[in-house]
């Protein structure tokens, strides 16, 4: 069996008294796409940010390609892992250019090598050149979201965390990136870890599902088994309500 | 870079050092330099005017003069005599015995230099007169309670009365008047300045008077006959540094016993009624007393304001930008290490503040035992009230940095100092450069009250017209000081646009 890109093992993590995760294990395979599902509070963006050490559980181990995150520097674990957030997060006092390269930059990366990979990553997810020099205020919603993207992917990442890239964006903006999102799957091969409260965008996007329900995996499985199979009515309702589950 | 001789760099280097070089031997080799005094006051006029006597007097001399005038209360100027940082001032008998060497006998001179040996310190023989300590009330106000002595004041319960603050506090001054005459009446304390205005508007009833005020008539105002003799003599002497040499001894020795009650009160009437300054009276003294030849005069009036203006507003530039940067040095990184501990954060926040509440003449008066007077404790003091603004806008500007960015900044991989330098900084920017502006702006007002304790600057102007009751001077401390502030504001404009870009100035976030 090969390498997970990230495998949980007994995780509990709560705020306050609310325990959000509680002794979960979950292993998500390398080198395709996963979505987590769930409704809003179900534990799916904790999940995520346990993976590149941004939230430290109580209890349990990640480990990422076989190697525990407690191993070694943060940092250095993290220029592996790309990450991209909704609403995109970009530094405002940033170009879209200097967002983007800012870590190659930090990483010594030589002008020729950085500029290269960054017209690459522009014209993957189709941003016009000319964007290069403006700051985010004046960028659309979805040309944030993409710019964000490309800022993840800089590094060329093996695994990339995406919570909830496309939920702040109208609908027709959103159709065109996630067209844009598949593309940039052919293009290069890495493991995806989307998490999203939509359903339809879960199918249309990853191969695999994790569906999640108050900080537990409900099913998981691939996309025709999690179709076809709905593990429970709280499964076969994503599909029904065509949106979250609340 | 090869360090060859002949390098432009190393050539310069070399020129400086050899420039400094002959500075420094010429200024050692430098014998005929002329001689140099400073004399000090306290402010209020009749010691503005007697120091100003004995500064012409040291002119005419041939001394070069500096004049540190106008500090207020008798410890300060007493401790800026004692580390020489002033030569000569003048001081009373009475004042030198109770407030600085505890000493309740007769403060004859034997008396008083008996007691001084050891402190550096030394009284000349006294001027003449003896401005004494005395109430004084409305000619006509004590006409109508029938009242002329100060026991008779006591038998009157409704009387406001409003005391310089010193005399509230000195022994020699209203507790012991309180202790000889039993008086049950609360007075209040204001600038002794304002206190002949108080009376009057007739805010106040009586007040502190000196003797040898001039301006005694000019309000119409009586002295109380002190009928217990409670009040010691005040004779007016100099006093001196005891290292003064014999030459300048008797230049100032050429005044004892010169002025006596009714021709100071004559001095110090020309000044205030008259409306003449004190170099003009000072010079016509020295004329009528045959010291110096009236044409001979140094027209001190003539000069004009800009020169002492420009130096008063260069000191006080250079309080402030000290304090200012000392204040950036500390507050900055202090903030920044500590703004993730909300405890820590909260506990020097209230440090500051607390400082903060300190009223600035109090910490200015606090800073004199551990600094000195001058412009060393000045500065601290105003180190202390910038600390305040500027570590609260560093600590709430990286607190209220949006999170998702912080938590994106991590995820990317960035080490915290990468963190701080990239993203955390330049999102404080705009917020901390507002705070350091307001420690700036604060430090201006401030400073000018570091005159006070003898840091000059262009509080300087205003404590004396505030003591003089010259609205003309205040202004010339008043007015540079709000165009400094005003200044300060367009630097920080400027640097604000030179350091933040537009975008980020105008709030236009990213939605």
């Amino acid at each position: 069996m090969p390498i997970p890109c990230i495998e949980y093992s007994d995780i509990t993590k709560s705020y306050g008294d609310k325990t959000i995760l509680n002794g979960l294990s979950l292993s998500i395979t390398a080198n395709i796409t996963t979505a987590i599902v769930g409704a809003s509070g179900s534990g799916k963006s904790t999940l995520i940010q346990i993976a590149n050490g941004l939230i430290i559980p109580e209890r349990g181990q990640v480990s990422v390609f076989g190697s525990p995150i407690t191993n070694g520097k943060i940092t250095d674990k993290r220029l592996a892992i790309g990450y991209s957030v909704q609403g995109a997060g970009l530094f405002p006092h940033m170009s879209v250019f200097e967002n983007i390269t800012l870590m190659a930059t930090l990483q010594r990366w030589s002008e020729q090598d950085t500029k290269i990979r960054f017209h690459t990553l522009m014209q993957l997810l189709e941003l016009d050149r000319e964007l290069s020099d403006r700051y985010p205020f004046s960028l659309s919603g979805g040309q944030q979201q993409r710019v964000s993207l490309c800022r993840a992917m800089m590094l060329n990442p093996p695994l990339l965390l995406l919570d909830e890239p496309f939920s702040a964006l109208d609908p027709v903006t959103r159709v065109s990136i996630q067209q844009e999102f598949l593309k940039l799957q052919q293009a290069e091969t890495r493991s995806m870890v989307l998490v999203t409260h939509d359903m339809f965008e879960a199918i249309k996007l990853a191969q695999e599902i994790i569906v999640m329900r108050d900080g537990r995996i409900e099913q998981q499985g691939s996309v025709a088994e999690i179709q076809n199979n709905p593990a429970s009515d709280y499964v076969q309702a994503l599909f029904h309500a065509g949106g979250p589950v609340v | 870079m090869k360090w060859s001789i002949a390098n432009p760099l190393v050539l310069s280097v070399l020129r400086i050092l050899m420039m400094s070089l002959c500075l420094i031997a010429n200024t050692a080799m430098a014998g005929d330099e002329p001689l140099s005094i400073t004399v000090g006051s306290k402010n209020f006029n009749e010691n503005y005017l007697l120091a100003e006597v004995i500064s012409q007097l040291f002119e005419h001399a041939g001394y070069e003069v500096d004049r540190k005038f106008g500090m207020t209360g008798t410890l300060i100027i007493y401790e800026a005599l004692r580390t020489k940082e002033v030569d000569v001032y003048v001081e009373y008998t009475g004042t030198l015995g109770q407030v600085i060497l505890n000493y309740d006998g007769e403060p004859s001179l034997e008396n008083l230099n008996a007691r001084l040996t050891g402190e550096a310190v030394e009284i000349l023989p006294s001027f003449g007169f003896n401005n004494t300590y005395a109430l004084a009330i409305k000619r006509d106000y004590a006409d109508q309670l029938g009242i002329s002595t100060v026991s008779e004041l006591v038998t009157q319960p409704d009387i406001e009365m409003g005391f310089s603050i010193e005399f509230l506090n000195r022994a020699d001054g209203w507790p012991g008047l309180v202790s000889a005459y039993g008086f049950s009446q609360q007075p209040t304390g204001m600038d002794h300045g304002l206190a002949y205005q108080a009376i009057d508007d007739g805010t106040i009833d009586v007040t502190d008077a000196f003797s040898t005020d001039g301006d005694l008539d000019r309000y119409d105002l009586q002295l109380l006959e002190d009928d217990l003799e409670f009040f010691p003599h005040y004779f007016g002497a100099p006093l001196i540094n005891a290292e003064l040499p014999v030459d300048a001894r008797n230049i100032i020795n050429r005044l004892a016993g010169l002025i006596d009650d009714a021709r100071m009160r004559d001095l110090n009437g020309r000044v205030m009624l008259d409306g003449k300054s004190f170099a003009e009276v000072a010079g016509e003294f020295l004329a009528e007393e045959g010291l110096v030849a009236l044409s001979d005069n140094i027209s001190a009036t003539a000069t004009s304001i800009w020169p002492r203006l420009w130096r008063n507003t260069l000191v006080h530039v250079h309080l402030t930008l000290i304090a200012l940067l000392l204040g950036c040095a500390v507050g900055l990184p202090l903030g920044i290490t500590i703004y993730r501990s909300r405890r820590l954060s909260r506990s020097m926040l209230y440090i500051a503040g607390l400082l903060q509440t300190v009223p600035s003449i109090a910490l200015l008066a606090l800073m004199i035992p551990l600094f000195g007077i001058g412009q060393k404790p000045a500065i601290i003091a105003l180190f202390m009230y910038s600390l305040l603004p500027i570590l609260r806008s560093t600590i709430t500007a990286l607190l209220t940095i949006d999170p998702v960015l912080k938590r994106v900044a991590e995820a990317l991989g960035m080490t915290r100092i990468q963190q701080l330098v990239h993203v955390l900084v330049p999102l404080a920017l705009p917020n901390v450069l507002t705070g350091v502006k307001t420690a700036a702006i604060i430090s201006i007002g401030t400073a000018t009250l570091a005159a006070f304790i003898g840091a000059g600057g262009l509080g300087e102007p205003i404590v004396t017209g505030l003591a003089l009751n010259d609205t003309s001077l205040i202004l010339q401390g008043a007015i540079p000081a709000a165009g400094l502030a005003i200044l300060t504001e367009l630097l920080f404009d400027v640097l604000e646009r030179s350091l933040v870009k537009p975008h980020m100035l105008v709030g236009q976030l990213p939605t």
